[in-house]
Order: C-alpha cells, then sequence, then structure tokens
C-alpha cells in the first residue's frame, strides 16, 4: 500500500465509521423511502468493509500501539460479524416496513453495533475493549427500545440498558484490579507480566473473575443469561434476529482473546469459571426451552445451549478449540440466519409469528418451509448430516484432545435433552393435526430468499465438501 | 471384478430418486407417479445389489469394492465405503426390503405420499451408507442420520399414540449413539485412524477399553435392542406403519449386531472378553422375560415385537461366543429375523388394513376365509419358531451348537426360549386363523391379493431357501467372520 495520508480511509474500522456518518446525513436529507435506501447503502458499506479486512489481512498497519491487534482469528471473526450483519440488515428489511418502523435510523443502529464489534473483537488493550463493548452495547440498547410506543420493546430496551449497564461497570471494576495489579492496560503487557509469577495473587483473581462475570453476561452464559430471554421476546423480531445472529460472534471471539492472550498461562484459574458456565449453560439452555412456548424465548435458550457448547472449546484451549469455536460460530450464524429469515416472514392471521403452536399444519400450507424449518431444528439439534454435527463434533474433539471426558459426556447429554425441543417444533408442524388450514402466509422478498437459499444450502451440503471451511479454521491463530 | 463405483451407487440411487420425487407435485394424480417413481428406484437398488453379490469374491476375508476419497483436510476421516461379507447381507436385506415397504404402503398410505416416499427413500441411502461404511465417522453420521426418518415415519403416519413412540425412539436411540461419538473421537485420537479396517487390530490399552465398550454397548444395546433397553421398541413397533415396523424390524434392529460383531468383537476384544458374562445374562434374562411377556400380549403386533427382542437375544448369545458356530448362527439369525419378522409385521398389516384392528381377540378362524393368508402366514410363523427347513432353524441351531462350546446353561437358557417362542406363535397362530369364525364382521374378509402376494411370495421363497440352502448365504461370510475371531484370539492369547 502506498504511503499515502488518504490510506487511512482503507483501513476497514476507520472507512466503517465514516461511512457509517455518511450513511446517517444520507438517510437524514432523504425524503421518501429513506428507509430502504439506508439499508441498501448499509449493506453496501458492509460488504465493501468485508473487502477491506480481506484485503487488509496482512498489514499491520492500524494497531495504534497495540491497542489492536491483527491476526486470522480476528479477521475470520470480523468476517464473519460482518456476513451476519449484512444478512441480518437484509432479512429484516421486509418486516421493519410490515410493521410501519421506518426509522432510516435502524441500519445506522446496526452499523455502529457492527463496527463495536469489530474493534471488540479486534482489541487488544482493556481500555479499547471496554469503549469497543460500550459502542456495539449502546446502539443495541437504543434498538431493542426502538419500537417506541409498544410497552414490550421499551421495556426489553430498559431491561437490556440496566442488566448492561451493570455487567459493564462489573467489568470495568475487574479492569481497574487488573490495570492495578500488573500496571499495564495491554494484553501483550499483562501476559509479559504475569508470565514472571507462577500464580495470581488474590486482587488479580478479584479481577479476572469480575471481567470473566462481565464477559459471561455479553455472551449469555448461565448464571448471567436472564437478560437473554426477555430482551429476545420483547425486542421487535428482526432486532432479536439482530441479538441472535452478530453480537453473539463478537462476545465469543473476545472472550476467547481474553481468556487465551492475557490469561494464557493461567488456564487453571480462569478455565474453572468457563467449565462452570460451559456446563450450566448447556444444561439450563436444553431443560428450559422445554417449556416454552413462545418461539422466540425458545430461540434464546437455545443460544444459551450453544454457548455452552462454544465454552466446551474455550475449557479445551488448544489449537483443535480454536478451530471448534471458529466451525461451531459459523455454523450458529449461518442456522440463526435461516432460521430468523423464515420467522421474519411468516405471518400467522397478518400478524407475525411469535406462538410455537401457530406452526401448526405448517406443514400442509407450506411443505417447503417446513422441511426447511426441520431442517434447521435438526441442524441445530445436532443430528447429522447437517452442519450442527460438525460444529458439536469439532467442540468435543477439542474436549477430548485435552482429556475433558466428563465434560463432553455432560456436553453430549445436555444435546440429547436439547433435541427434544427441536423435535417438538417438527412435531408441531408434522405430526399434530390442524383444523384451521390456510392462515399461515409466507411471504418472502427475494434478497431474503436469496439468503435463506444459501444458509440452507451450506447448512445441508456441507457434508460434501467440510475441507472448504475447516481448511481456513485450520490456519487460524488467536 | 467391476470398475466403477458400485457401492457409492447403491448408496446414492435412493437418494437420486428422493430428489426426483422431491421436484414432483403432489396432488391426487401425481401421487400413483411418485410411488412409481420410489419403487423403481428401490427396485433399481436392489438389482445393483444383486450384482454385488454375484461378483463377491469368496476367498477374500477383507473389504471389497473399495472406494476411498479424502474428506476432511485436517483429520484422517475419509469417504470410504466397501462391502465384506459381514456387511454384505446386510445390505442386501436393506435393498430387499424397502421396495416391498414401498409396495407394501402403496394403498393404505393415503396422506403426505410424497413426504412418506422420501422417508423412506433417504433411509435405504442412510441404511446401506452406515453397512457399507468403513470409515467410523461416515458410520457413526449414517447411524444416527437414521433418526429423522424414522422419527418421521412413526410420528405423521403412525398409530394413535404415534407421538410418545415417536419421541422415545428418537431420544432412547440418540441418547445411546451419543455416548459412542465420544468413544469413536477417544479411538481416532489414540490410533489418528478412523478405518475400520484398521482399528480391527487390538490397539487401545485394557482400561481405555473397558471404557470404550461401555460408550459402544450403550448404543448398540439400545438399537438392538437388549434386555433392559428394549422398552422403546415395543412403542414404536406398533404405533410406527406397517412399513415402519418392516424396516424397524428387518434391518434397524441389525444395526446392533452389526455393530456388536464390528466394533466390540473387532476392535475392543479384552474388553468384550471382560463382559462376555454379562452380556450372556442379560440376553437369557431377554429371551426367557420377553417370550413370557410375549405370550400375555393382546396385540399381535406388540406380540412380535416382543418376539424380536427375544430373537435378537439369540443373535447376541452367538455374537458373544465368538466362535465360528455361534458368529455364523448370529449373523445367520440376524438374516432370518429380517425376513421373518419383517414377513410377519406384513401379514399383520394384511388384516388390519381390511379391519383396522391389531386386537388378537377380534380374530378367529380366517383360515376359512383366507386359505392362502393362512398358509403363507403360516410359513413365516414357522420360521420364527425355528422349524427345521425354514431359515429360523439355522440360526438358532448353530448358535446352541456354538453355546454348548461355552456353557451348557446358556443352552439350556437359550433353548428354553426356543420353546417358549414356539409356545406363543403357536399360541397366536391358533387364536388368529384357526377354528370358526365367531366374529361378524370377519365374515366377507377378503383374501390376500395380487399386491400382497408379489409382496409375501418372495419372503415366503426365501425363508425357504435360507432353511434349505444355508451355504448360499454362509459361504461368503465365512471367511470375514473367521478373520475377526482369529484377531480376537491373538489378542486375548496375549
Amino acid at each position: 500500500m502506498l504511503n499515502n495520508i488518504y490510506n487511512i480511509f482503507f483501513i476497514p474500522e476507520i472507512f466503517l465509521a465514516c461511512s457509517s456518518f455518511v450513511c446517517l446525513l444520507f438517510g437524514l436529507f432523504l425524503k421518501k423511502n429513506a428507509f430502504r435506501q439506508t439499508s441498501n447503502l448499509a449493506v453496501f458499506v458492509l460488504l465493501l468493509t468485508i473487502l477491506l479486512v480481506y484485503y487488509d489481512s496482512e498489514s499491520n498497519f492500524a494497531n495504534y500501539k497495540s491497542l489492536f491487534s491483527h491476526s486470522s482469528f480476528i479477521n475470520f471473526f470480523k468476517i464473519l460479524a460482518l456476513l451476519g450483519s449484512i444478512a441480518s440488515i437484509i432479512i429484516s428489511k421486509d418486516y421493519f416496513l410490515g410493521i410501519k418502523l421506518k426509522n432510516f435510523e435502524i441500519p445506522i443502529l446496526f452499523l455502529f453495533s457492527t463496527l463495536g464489534m469489530m474493534l471488540m473483537i479486534a482489541s487488544n488493550n482493556l481500555m479499547s475493549m471496554y469503549l469497543a463493548i460500550e459502542l456495539q452495547s449502546l446502539s443495541l440498547y437504543v434498538a431493542a427500545a426502538i419500537k417506541r410506543d409498544s410497552i414490550s420493546s421499551a421495556e426489553s430496551g430498559v431491561k437490556y440498558f440496566i442488566l448492561g449497564a451493570l455487567s459493564s461497570g462489573i467489568l470495568l471494576y475487574g479492569f481497574s484490579l487488573i490495570y492495578g495489579f500488573t500496571g499495564s492496560m495491554n494484553f501483550d503487557d499483562i501476559s509479559f507480566y504475569l508470565s514472571k509469577y507462577d500464580n495470581l495473587n488474590l486482587g488479580l483473581i478479584f479481577g479476572l473473575v469480575f471481567v470473566m462475570v462481565g464477559l459471561a453476561f455479553k455472551v449469555s452464559a448461565v448464571p448471567f443469561h436472564m437478560w437473554t430471554p426477555d430482551v429476545y421476546e420483547g425486542a421487535p423480531n428482526s432486532i432479536t434476529g439482530f441479538f441472535a445472529i452478530v453480537p453473539k460472534i463478537a462476545a465469543v471471539a473476545l472472550i476467547y482473546r481474553f481468556c487465551l492472550v492475557p490469561f494464557e498461562n493461567f488456564y487453571l484459574e480462569w478455565s474453572q469459571i468457563i467449565l462452570f458456565l460451559s456446563i450450566a449453560s448447556m444444561f439450563l439452555g436444553a431443560i428450559a426451552a422445554i417449556a416454552q412456548s413462545n418461539i422466540k424465548r425458545l430461540l434464546a435458550y437455545s443460544s444459551i445451549g450453544h454457548i455452552g457448547y462454544i465454552l466446551i472449546a474455550l475449557v479445551a484451549a488448544n489449537d483443535d478449540g480454536i478451530k471448534a469455536v471458529s466451525i461451531y460460530m459459523f455454523s450458529y450464524m449461518i442456522m440463526n440466519v435461516a432460521i430468523f429469515a423464515i420467522l421474519l416472514s411468516l405471518k400467522v392471521k397478518n400478524e407475525y409469528l411469535i406462538n410455537i403452536s401457530d406452526l401448526k399444519g405448517l406443514s400442509k400450507s407450506n411443505p417447503i418451509v417446513s422441511l426447511s424449518i426441520s431442517i434447521i431444528m435438526l441442524s441445530m439439534a445436532g443430528i447429522p448430516p447437517f452442519i450442527g454435527f460438525f460444529g458439536k463434533l469439532y467442540v468435543f474433539i477439542a474436549a477430548i484432545e485435552q482429556e475433558l471426558y466428563v465434560l463432553s459426556v455432560l456436553g453430549v447429554l445436555a444435546s440429547v435433552i436439547s433435541a427434544f425441543y427441536y423435535l417438538r417444533i417438527i412435531k408441531i408442524m408434522y405430526f399434530d393435526e390442524s383444523k384451521s388450514e390456510g392462515i399461515i402466509n409466507f411471504q418472502i422478498s427475494f434478497q431474503s430468499k436469496i439468503i435463506l437459499s444459501l444458509s440452507l444450502f451450506l447448512i445441508i451440503c456441507f457434508i460434501f465438501y467440510p475441507s472448504l471451511l475447516i481448511n481456513i479454521s485450520a490456519s487460524l491463530t488467536i | 471384478m467391476i470398475d466403477w463405483p458400485l457401492v457409492s451407487v447403491i448408496i446414492f440411487l435412493p437418494l437420486i430418486g428422493a430428489l426426483i420425487i422431491l421436484f414432483i407435485k403432489e396432488d391426487e394424480l401425481t401421487s400413483t407417479n411418485i410411488k412409481w417413481a420410489a419403487l423403481l428406484a428401490t427396485l433399481g437398488t436392489f438389482i445393483l445389489s444383486l450384482i454385488l453379490w454375484l461378483q463377491f469374491d469368496y476367498s477374500n476375508p477383507s473389504y471389497q469394492y473399495e472406494e476411498k476419497f479424502r474428506w476432511f483436510d485436517d483429520f484422517n476421516f475419509f469417504y470410504h465405503v466397501g462391502v465384506d461379507g459381514i456387511s454384505l447381507f446386510m445390505i442386501l436385506l436393506s435393498t430387499f426390503l424397502t421396495p416391498l415397504c414401498i409396495l407394501a404402503s402403496w394403498n393404505n398410505i393415503k396422506k403426505r405420499v410424497k413426504e412418506y416416499m422420501l422417508s423412506f427413500l433417504f433411509l435405504e441411502t442412510v441404511m446401506i451408507g452406515m453397512f457399507a461404511s468403513i470409515d467410523i465417522l461416515l458410520f457413526y453420521i449414517f447411524f444416527e442420520a437414521v433418526l429423522i426418518p424414522m422419527y418421521l415415519i412413526i410420528g405423521i403416519w403412525g398409530g394413535n399414540r404415534r407421538i410418545y413412540a415417536s419421541f422415545k425412539f428418537f431420544l432412547y436411540t440418540l441418547l445411546g449413539s451419543v455416548l459412542m461419538l465420544i468413544a469413536i473421537i477417544v479411538m481416532y485420537r489414540n490410533t489418528s485412524s478412523m478405518s475400520i479396517e484398521f482399528l480391527q487390530g487390538n490397539y487401545f490399552s485394557y482400561n481405555t477399553q473397558l471404557f470404550l465398550w461401555l460408550a459402544f454397548f450403550a448404543s448398540f444395546a439400545v438399537k438392538i435392542p437388549m434386555w433392559p433397553f428394549h422398552t422403546w421398541l415395543p412403542d414404536a413397533h406398533v404405533e410406527a406403519p406397517t412399513a415402519g415396523s418392516v424396516i424397524l424390524a428387518g434391518v434397524l434392529l441389525k444395526m446392533g449386531g452389526y455393530g456388536f460383531i464390528r466394533f466390540s468383537l473387532g476392535m475392543l476384544p479384552e474388553a468384550t472378553e471382560f463382559f462376555i458374562p454379562l452380556i450372556m445374562t442379560l440376553s437369557i434374562v431377554a429371551i426367557v422375560y420377553t417370550s413370557l411377556v410375549a405370550l400375555a400380549q393382546t396385540d399381535i403386533k406388540k406380540l412380535i415385537a416382543y418376539s424380536s427382542v427375544a430373537h435378537m437375544g439369540i443373535v447376541t448369545i452367538g455374537i458373544f461366543l465368538v466362535n465360528q458356530q455361534g458368529l455364523e448362527g448370529a449373523m445367520m439369525q440376524m438374516i432370518s429375523h429380517g425376513l421373518v419378522s419383517a414377513a410377519l409385521f406384513l401379514c399383520v398389516g394384511v388384516i388390519y388394513d381390511r379391519m383396522h384392528t391389531r386386537e388378537i381377540e377380534f380374530y378367529g378362524g380366517l383360515v376359512q376365509r383366507m386359505p392362502l393368508y393362512a398358509t403363507v402366514f403360516m410359513i413365516f410363523m414357522l420360521g420364527s419358531v425355528g422349524l427345521p427347513g425354514t431359515s429360523g432353524f439355522i440360526g438358532e441351531f448353530l448358535v446352541i451348537v456354538g453355546a454348548f462350546k461355552f456353557s451348557s446353561y446358556v443352552v439350556i437358557g437359550a433353548a428354553f426360549g426356543i420353546i417358549l417362542s414356539a409356545v406363543y406363535m403357536l399360541y397366536l397362530y391358533k387364536r388368529i386363523i384357526f377354528g370358526t369364525i365367531t366374529n361378524n364382521k370377519l365374515a366377507d374378509i377378503l383374501d390376500i391379493n395380487t399386491r400382497e402376494k408379489i409382496i409375501l411370495i418372495p419372503l415366503a421363497i426365501s425363508v425357504i431357501l435360507l432353511g434349505i440352502f444355508p451355504n448360499l448365504f454362509l459361504d461368503p461370510m465365512r471367511l470375514s467372520l473367521e478373520l475377526i475371531i482369529t484377531n480376537y484370539e491373538i489378542a486375548n492369547a496375549k
């Protein structure tokens, strides 16, 4: 790259930040169709950002005195987050128009939140990490409450905000302890400082625990998961889709980097916490989802369960674990994009679908859609030959490499429990007889249809050529 | 030899049929087209699998028609399929029974014909793929994928309690098989290989073997099923539609026996030696207990379901005798049970289609109105009892001969079970077929029609063929079984 001052605009994050402002102005000056146009522009901007991330992968230009870091792992997750963001903007466009929520700020909020996530994934310093988390969270708080006239949306926004602020406070307290005891905010410096010691002193352990709690909140691991079902339920469906798909990617990448970069030598200290979070998330996710009648709450618990499996790979803390988490997150994103693309297009009596029991009889009126939902559900349950199975397979390979036999057995048992509620959805669609047929409408825009078909294609056909993704994920370094 | 990928073609032909059916729009008129397409795909598969048998090299104990492609770049997982003497007849059994199932559901499946045929074709692909896999991960994927179509078949087209039965079936067998996944990964970690062929040595330490053995046991004991893991079976059988029961009894139960031979005996010989008393005890309990339970049933399908558990008890005894007679007997018993119990379920289906009840009480004196049906039913009933001249005899006889080398207590248990099986089957036959018609509703019941003849007569012929010329089936599998026994003895002699 030429040594030119304008090259600064080719740094993905800076490009995205500037373009977001441009989008904001663009939306402001548009009179008609502001929402639709801004969304399209946002998708375009995100696509360009993916290109920049992809081509920027070798340069080391923008680390701002180690505030940010650069690695293949970071780039992979950045691209994943950007893809998820693009997909969720596209699939939610018609939904927003359908519920007459046409504020052009929504795609802008998504853009800023995505920017925050990219920074989160890349952050290499406690300070930049905190600021990035706040940037993405603040955008999300607003997004959750965007439907101002709806009490549930406002409630979910406020709930999310209060609990998020609390967890940020805890996180910040942990940061200050770590800073106080190591004298540095930089991940590498902390790691260097800690390498001189055999065990952590009490203050650092406290700091570590506080940070873990804050991060567990962000990935919604049990017992810090309480906000997830409520926020998922209250927010408009399309915002829920965004919540389910994108922020998890960034938070998972962050928790991985935080555990494996500054504290890599203190595996025993943090792995106990993660181990507990992982087991608790898997089982609570599996058991609590059984009783849900609201599809959004069910997906919330399902995502909690998935986080449990992802944390198994973190406990394994080896190269296979990094491979596993990237494959798992990819499959998680694909499956959630697919299911939300369907949910955002299903209408029951002119209302968007909420209750699982409304899916009754879908297999008669819409065989293709119900087949798709079944495939996604089976994939989420980890039944081969779909992509979800391979995510789980790699997680267990990583765990057994580390001789975590008990954890693996608990993991597969939880997956059997969770299979129950995924099967229940298939049961409702196929086994239950419905008297009222044809009340379910499936209207999907052309763009969402492409996203949906693409993700279904990946879910089904991953088995035929797994090496494409696996080679990428095998080369990742943290 | 054949230089084109025969095994892969056999595996994926039904799936191609399914893809074609997927694009036929279903309505009143095209549902016949869908049925024909399914029938042709399955018949084609059966004919191709006959080539597999005709071209089979009897003097080669290891895998034939091998195909191997790299599948994962980072681990040694291959798409590796092939056929040896053990899997040959399992594949033939699957390809033979599936067209019969399609025919059996020709008229009585009225709703969602398309989905039904799709499920069956997918099921066939998965079953054949499972028996043909040489890579364990591939095996596992097929092994678990079986659950999907079977869950749908029971749940959509089943009886009144179909939802309970389908969930029980799915979760029970899933619980067993996920433990196998862990065992497979542990095996891979120890040897860096997923090849069934390679792992049939003795590569694991004694303690590892014990844990691995238990994990595999969990999955196969549920599948086969052994007492006390059999409780899903009566529910699944009773609630499944006729063709579902046929496949369940005919092929899916054999997955357990096949797994025991391949994995427990082949890969974990020392642990197998340790656990033999456990298996023998469970098998004998299964044979005696489920035979007695069968005696008390009032539902025909349930009776046959329990008799399946008893027959599979003979199979597990035969497998874990680990001698030539025992293993050959177990294989014969599996094939025979696959044909006989499938045929019995089809026979039940015949009268169920006419009367819509499976209560034994309801029937009686069918021989007066359905002489042909009574004859065919008798052949299968005798096959199930194990009368000389039928397929059931060969298997039971060989197992008992083999068991004498092991322990006479086992022989007594097994023989007692065989006597009991004669009791409940003959008693069933007497109540349904003999006597005079007391129930007025049966007065104008029709004898089997042409379609049912086409289904039942090939089965009857093969049951008798198996009983008279057992060597036709024993010769191809003999060397493969000997290989397993030799490996087993070498491992345990150390």
